[in-house]
């Protein structure tokens, strides 16, 4: 028996072995968040991006809009397919390019460009856009997603690796990248 | 040892009989043995399918980004009644879905969840959620160009999320880009996560009504009052009630029995849904498509004027939910019956209204330009006939620069734009020309792609574009400075 205040064997007993899972359970924690979040943690996020070749630059005749692919700098062996990117290159002239992401800025639906037009058209909710990504009409807030660009020893490369969304842009983190 | 001696050996064991015979013949209200009482049972009865087909099919699926689709044609194909188990499981989706709402909708009109039975509703709603969660990975689990391409509508949505977006995005598709790790997760959401808080979730609401009784028959005129209502409840339960096994399960196992074969009808002789076309984005034809309970948000964003897109996305749905756990909190006493509820019933009917017009919409998706238009579907001839040389090289125009990818004629074509059957009647050939340079009202500029040949030869083709007998639009000014207007 024990008096009121005092802890009994058996009371102390528990309250070591609560403690006790306590200490299992934060350090089971840990590890169990840092799967769960790796996807989005910052030391992987910075590793998604980098220059990718499209190819050779006279694949891309001046004046015209083309379909490049490439495949994603970050891949796993069960992706399939799905590590392919398609995007359309512009070749404006000279060593003047813009490369646009697939995804249409309302809801991420591939555009198709119709050079008849010289329009990109999103099959989902409409949405059209002139030769130069910026907005024509219909639901979407803005231009296409544009890639950085360079063309090195006659190699046009992009800047790519993410899934580009509307979202990103109101972040301010990465600007620079779809501009 | 007989069956009977094996039975009573198991029972002196586990003592399960006298708890489970109590259950079984608990007393209901008598007229609660009704036809109108059988909807929770058959979501149950959905439910059980859709556990026994989906663990069949996990017997074959492969969640790989790289193989799912093969593995569905399998499936499909060369796995003996694979084709069958997969439309069973499909249909049972939709089946669950549809009976999970109406039953919402009759506990709804019958006051069901009024007190004491708020926390039932609560659950119930949660149910909802639950079910519409596996039927959206579901969906997705069906890897075919409209699961990938849905996943980055799903990304596109996520990303507004104001601070976290770009988080909740890598976190939703388990890496940078949508591939196999974003299969992975919805297989691991589809198959363990979301059917576990189901399992939780059904186990709760059918505690609840077992411990508070199914809701008795709504009487007009009889209010629901939080000081005798459960008195009331039992005189109607106990004094006049039956017991649930054999008075009312009847019923319910009758529905059970009629949505199964349904279900299977509908698997036998309409098939199992897709697999679409192969999830490869480097094929950009395509279409996207939600599957059908997911129609009328598509058909939502498509009129959402841009600027109210994101706050509706991402407040809305958050505010119907508390709206829905709102319900027993704000009419938790009171009239029953739907008889003396007209807002209850304006309610129901006005969410139907409104579901069933916007699913129809995202069945037609008249915003969505019709990509092949403009290459398929050739100018009617009579919009052709008795045309002047001019006319009919703007009607090349008129198809070549894909302006029917949005605009009809005689019906064929785009409905993204207004049909141009009559354009002549109502806009001027200064109007006209306008429209065509300038765009405006959703209709993109065509000055920069036009030449002014080009612009001259499409406006007189669309000069000619009004019926019979209809007197083209005027200028009313003009005719007024001419001295022949009214």
């Amino acid at each position: 028996m024990t008096s009121p205040g005092e802890t009994s064997r058996r009371g102390l007993l528990v309250r070591i072995g609560a403690l006790f899972n306590l200490v299992a359970g934060v350090v089971l924690a840990v590890p169990i968040a840092r799967y769960l979040l790796s996807p989005a943690s910052r030391k992987r996020t910075r590793a998604y991006e980098s220059w990718i070749s499209l190819g050779a630059v006279d694949q891309f005749p001046a004046g015209e809009t083309r379909l490049a692919i490439y495949r994603n700098p970050f891949h796993t062996p069960s992706d399939g397919d799905t590590a392919k990117v398609p995007c359309w290159v512009r070749h404006v002239d000279g060593n003047a390019f813009q490369v646009f992401a697939i995804n249409c800025a309302h809801l991420g639906c591939p555009v198709r460009w119709f050079p008849q037009s010289n329009l990109f058209m999103c099959p989902c909710h409409g949405g059209a856009y002139y030769a130069d990504g910026s907005r024509a009409s219909g639901p979407p807030e803005r231009g296409l997603f544009e890639y950085a660009w360079k063309v090195e020893s006659g190699q046009l490369h992009i800047r790519a690796g993410e899934l580009p969304t509307p979202g990103l842009t109101t972040l301010g983190v990465r600007r620079s990248r779809w501009a | 040892m007989g069956l009977r001696g094996l039975v009573r050996w198991f029972d002196e064991r586990l003592q399960l009989g006298k708890p489970m015979k109590a259950v079984l013949e608990h007393p209901v209200p008598r007229q609660t043995a009704s036809w109108f009482y059988v909807f929770g049972s058959a979501a149950l009865t959905l439910f059980v399918l859709q556990l026994v087909t989906g663990i069949l099919l996990a017997l074959i699926y492969v969640p790989s980004a790289g193989e799912a689709w093969n593995v569905l044609h399998v499936l499909n194909r060369d796995v003996s009644a694979g084709w069958f188990i997969r439309a069973l499981h499909g249909w049972g989706s939709n089946f669950m879905v549809a009976i999970v709402l109406i039953h919402m909708v009759q506990v709804f009109l019958f006051g069901a969840y009024k007190y004491p039975r708020e926390l039932t509703w609560v659950v119930g709603v949660l149910l909802l959620l639950v079910t519409l969660g596996m039927a959206f990975t579901g969906q997705v689990l069906r890897f075919d160009q409209d699961a990938y391409w849905g996943l980055g509508i799903g990304a596109s949505i996520a990303s507004r999320v104001p601070a976290v977006g770009h988080a909740v995005v890598d976190l939703m598709l388990g890496g940078p880009i949508i591939a196999g790790a974003t299969l992975s997760r919805f297989f691991a959401l589809h198959v363990f996560v979301v059917p576990g808080l189901l399992i939780a979730f059904v186990a709760v609401h059918l505690v609840l009504v077992l411990k508070l009784g199914i809701n008795e028959w709504p009487m007009p005129g009889r209010l629901v009052r939080r000081a005798t209502y459960v008195q009331e409840y039992q005189q109607l339960a106990h004094e006049d009630g039956v017991p649930f096994v054999p008075n009312a399960v009847g019923k319910d196992i009758v529905f059970s029995g009629i949505v199964l074969l349904a279900v299977a009808a509908c698997a036998f002789f309409i098939g199992p849904f897709g697999p679409g076309g192969q999830p490869d984005p480097t094929i950009i034809q395509v279409a996207p498509r939600p599957d059908f309970f997911f129609l009328w948000l598509y058909a939502t964003l498509s009129y959402l004027p841009p600027s109210y897109e994101t706050p509706v996305l991402l407040i809305g749905p958050a505010l119907v939910v508390l709206g829905l756990i709102a319900v027993p909190f704000i009419a938790g006493e009171g009239e029953k019956s739907w008889k003396r509820r007209p807002l209850a019933v304006m309610a129901v009917i006005l969410v139907a209204v409104g579901w069933a017009s916007l699913t129809h919409l995202g069945l037609h998706t008249p915003w969505s330009p019709e990509m092949d238009a403009w290459s398929g579907q050739p100018i009617p001839d009579k919009y052709l006939e008795h045309r002047t040389a001019l006319e009919r090289q703007g009607a090349l125009v008129f198809q070549l620069k894909q302006c029917r990818n949005c605009h009809a004629l005689e019906d064929s074509g785009g409905k993204r734009g207004p049909p141009l059957d009559a354009v002549a009647v109502r806009l001027t050939r200064d109007q006209l020309i306008r429209q065509v340079i300038q765009g405006g009202g959703n209709m993109p500029a065509y000055g920069k792609n036009l030449s002014p040949p080009e612009t001259t030869a499409l406006v007189a083709y669309l000069e000619t574009l009004r019926p019979k007998g209809e007197a083209p639009a005027q200028n009313a000014s003009n005719a007024a400075a001419r001295g022949s207007g009214p």
